[in-house]
């Protein structure tokens, strides 16, 4: 049990553990191995909920609160994280901005199917010179005759090529401001728009069955009213998402380390050296131990940080415990994956066990959705120093 | 149409299952208990039909307090409402008995269709089925691979190893179905929420006007007299092949009538 989980959270973690261990478990090393995005898997976690459990039931969601959110993404992620980060950009970048800033029309449209998994919205924020930089935002929407006509390139943007994807949301300089800073909003690219083209995916180091893909836009036409939310408001609207995206990211990094706990507990029994268990050294038993604490540690910061926004605390107090949960969870599951890998010696290094999967995997929780640094500045302010 | 699932709880089927030294039954305190994964199906295609149509699901099982496990995971599914008969009486009730104990639920509640999964994981006796059709007075159709219903009328596909047969009756039936009928759906975060909310009678034998002497252990027309625990696994045969690796595999495999 984890503080603050209820019976049906406890419940719910067990429907999504056996279904990522029935639906995931026995694919996954090929699925990485051929950077396959599995539309399959994100169609069945559709039809399980976990796309909606936190949209309006309106909308085919589940009206659940933000901590059964991050207990999916934490029993998905144990099994594979590439498919845990799937599951949160769908929802946190995909569904949240449209649920959040669009207009009654622009919902009905698009979240009935991204709610239910039958597609997925990607949210085009980094451009290759700028990412929390908005003032640096090169690509530019201009309205001309009733049509949003855009130019300009995305990067690093998760969910946005696959075979399922039928929304970008862009956010584009759409002018200037009085005092003269960029003014930036965000706006509705369906996917097959002519003019929106999707690179081919990355070659990324972890991540593998993630769908990233670059993105550029010459010309694309889209009507007047694809804008999404308010004009001059698209960054704005973004910052707003970034807390609960943190949180899920920690969430994340709580699978991973759990599974480098279970992987790291059965193997030390199994294999023997000089006779005895490895688990028999004190050399690798406390590193297990110290894996066990990192867990536990890591959990209850993210589900304490995941009933405060569930609480409806004050934004500047959820914003701390966002950032605290952040950068331990993250920078325990990156240490987590290098303990697990050196228990498992050689064999640690080997893809044909799934440590060495995680080991790829763990270094991005460090960076995406605002870096390990970020989270400090972040804490520095929140405990009033004057912090550049 | 209404819908009854007799399901049970059972041990969990991958945990290391055995019986109490005390009465020789088996033990459903030192292992984690569940649905039974066979009734999964059973539930499944319970939903299944009243979804097509306008169906209510109610869920049954007999077994003590922590069964209702067993309704709670149906409810979660989508069942909307669950019987429980819990009587210390019942304990160690066999087959027969347990036919008894689920007609006499069954002749309290109003039904269409009873759908059983094709055995139990821990018993496997595959006879209740066919008991309570016999007792209720009304058709049994079992191992059913594919259910479909037209009217008053149930029909159901049956794969054998050596025909395939379509079996009608009329309705009410009990149907009991394989694991290959469907894949039996996840309980989503609304269901597990939805379910808290649904309505579970629990009943006692008295309750139903069951004589307590016609269950349970003393009753029971089986008894387990002996038990061990299955050997550990051995470690196997290897062959190395040093010529004639093929000659040496067809020995094995005649010597272990396998050719």
């Amino acid at each position: 049990m984890t503080a603050g989980l209820s019976r049906e959270h406890e419940e719910f973690r067990a429907v999504v553990r056996e279904f990522a261990v029935a639906e995931i478990t026995p694919y996954i090393a090929e699925w990485d191995k051929k950077h396959y995005f599995p539309v399959e898997v994100v169609h069945k976690m559709g039809d399980l909920g976990l796309f909606g459990l936190t949209a309006p039931e309106g909308y085919g969601g589940a009206g659940a609160d933000f901590t059964s959110l991050c207990v999916a993404i934490e029993e998905i992620g144990r099994v594979d994280q590439a498919l845990g980060i799937t599951l949160e950009a769908a929802v946190g970048l995909g569904i949240n901005p449209i649920l959040t800033f669009g207009n009654d029309e622009q919902k009905s449209q698009w979240l009935p199917d991204l709610v239910a998994g039958r597609t997925l919205a990607g949210f085009g924020l980094t451009e290759p010179g700028s990412g929390s930089d908005a003032g640096a935002t090169r690509t530019r929407a201009e309205l001309r005759a009733g049509e949003w006509i855009v130019n300009g390139a995305k990067q690093f943007i998760t969910n946005s090529g696959s075979a399922i994807t039928s929304v970008v949301v862009v956010t584009a300089k759409t002018g200037e401001r009085a005092d003269g800073r960029a003014e930036i909003s965000a706006i509705l690219v369906p996917n097959g728009t002519p003019g929106f083209l999707v690179e081919p995916a990355y070659d990324k180091l972890g991540w593998h069955c993630s769908d990233t893909h670059p993105l550029t836009f010459t010309d694309v036409r889209v009507p007047a009213d694809h804008l999404l939310g308010e004009r001059g408001r698209g960054f704005s609207q973004f910052l707003a998402t970034l807390d609960d995206g943190r949180v899920a990211i920690a969430a994340l990094a709580v699978g991973c380390i759990q599974a480098c706990l279970d992987m790291s507990v059965e193997y030390a029994g199994q294999r023997t050296s000089f006779g005895v268990p490895i688990g028999a050294k004190q050399g690798v038993a406390f590193q297990i131990s110290d894996l066990a604490v990192m867990a536990e540690a890591a959990r209850a910061l993210t589900y304490k940080a995941a009933a405060i926004k569930d609480a409806g605390a004050p934004a500047k107090v959820f914003r701390q415990a966002a950032a605290v949960a952040k950068l331990y969870a993250t920078e325990s599951a990156v240490t987590a994956t290098r303990i697990a890998t050196q228990v498992f010696g050689g064999y640690g290094f080997m893809e044909e066990y799934p440590v060495a999967r995680f080991y790829r995997d763990a270094k991005i929780l460090e960076i995406g959705e605002g870096t390990s640094e970020v989270q400090r500045i972040l804490i520095a302010r929140g405990l009033g120093l004057p912090v550049e | 149409m209404n819908i009854v699932v007799c399901v049970k709880h059972v041990p969990d089927a991958t945990a290391n299952r055995t019986f109490r030294a005390s009465d020789n039954t088996v033990d459903r305190a030192g292992v984690d208990g569940l649905l039974s994964e066979l009734d999964e199906y059973a539930v499944e295609e319970a939903l299944k039909i009243a979804e097509a149509g306008d169906g209510e699901v109610t869920v049954l099982t007999m077994g003590p307090e922590p069964a209702t496990d067993a309704i709670r995971k149906s409810l979660q599914m989508g069942a909307h409402k669950g019987v429980h008969v819990s009587d210390d009486a019942i304990h160690g009730s066999d087959a027969i008995a347990t036919s008894l104990v689920l007609a006499a639920a069954l002749k309290r509640l109003e039904y269409d269709l009873v759908l059983c999964g094709m055995a139990s994981t821990d018993g496997v006796m595959g006879l209740v089925p066919a008991m309570l059709a016999e007792r209720l007075g009304i058709p049994a159709l079992t191992y059913a691979v594919e259910v479909s219903i037209d009217g008053d009328r149930v029909t159901v596909r049956r794969d054998s190893d050596t025909a395939v047969e379509t079996v009608v009756a009329p309705l009410p039936a009990v149907v009991s179905v394989t694991d290959q009928i469907n894949e039996p759906r996840y309980p989503s975060f609304k269901g597990i929420m939805a379910a808290k909310k649904k309505p579970v009678e629990t009943w006692t034998l008295a309750d139903l006007d069951v004589d307590a002497s016609q269950v349970g252990l003393d009753a029971a027309g089986t008894a387990v007299t002996s038990y061990q625990a299955r050997p550990p696994r051995s470690s196997g045969t290897v062959i190395s092949d040093e010529g004639d690796g093929g000659v040496q595999l067809v020995d094995f495999l005649a010597a272990q009538k396998f050719v």
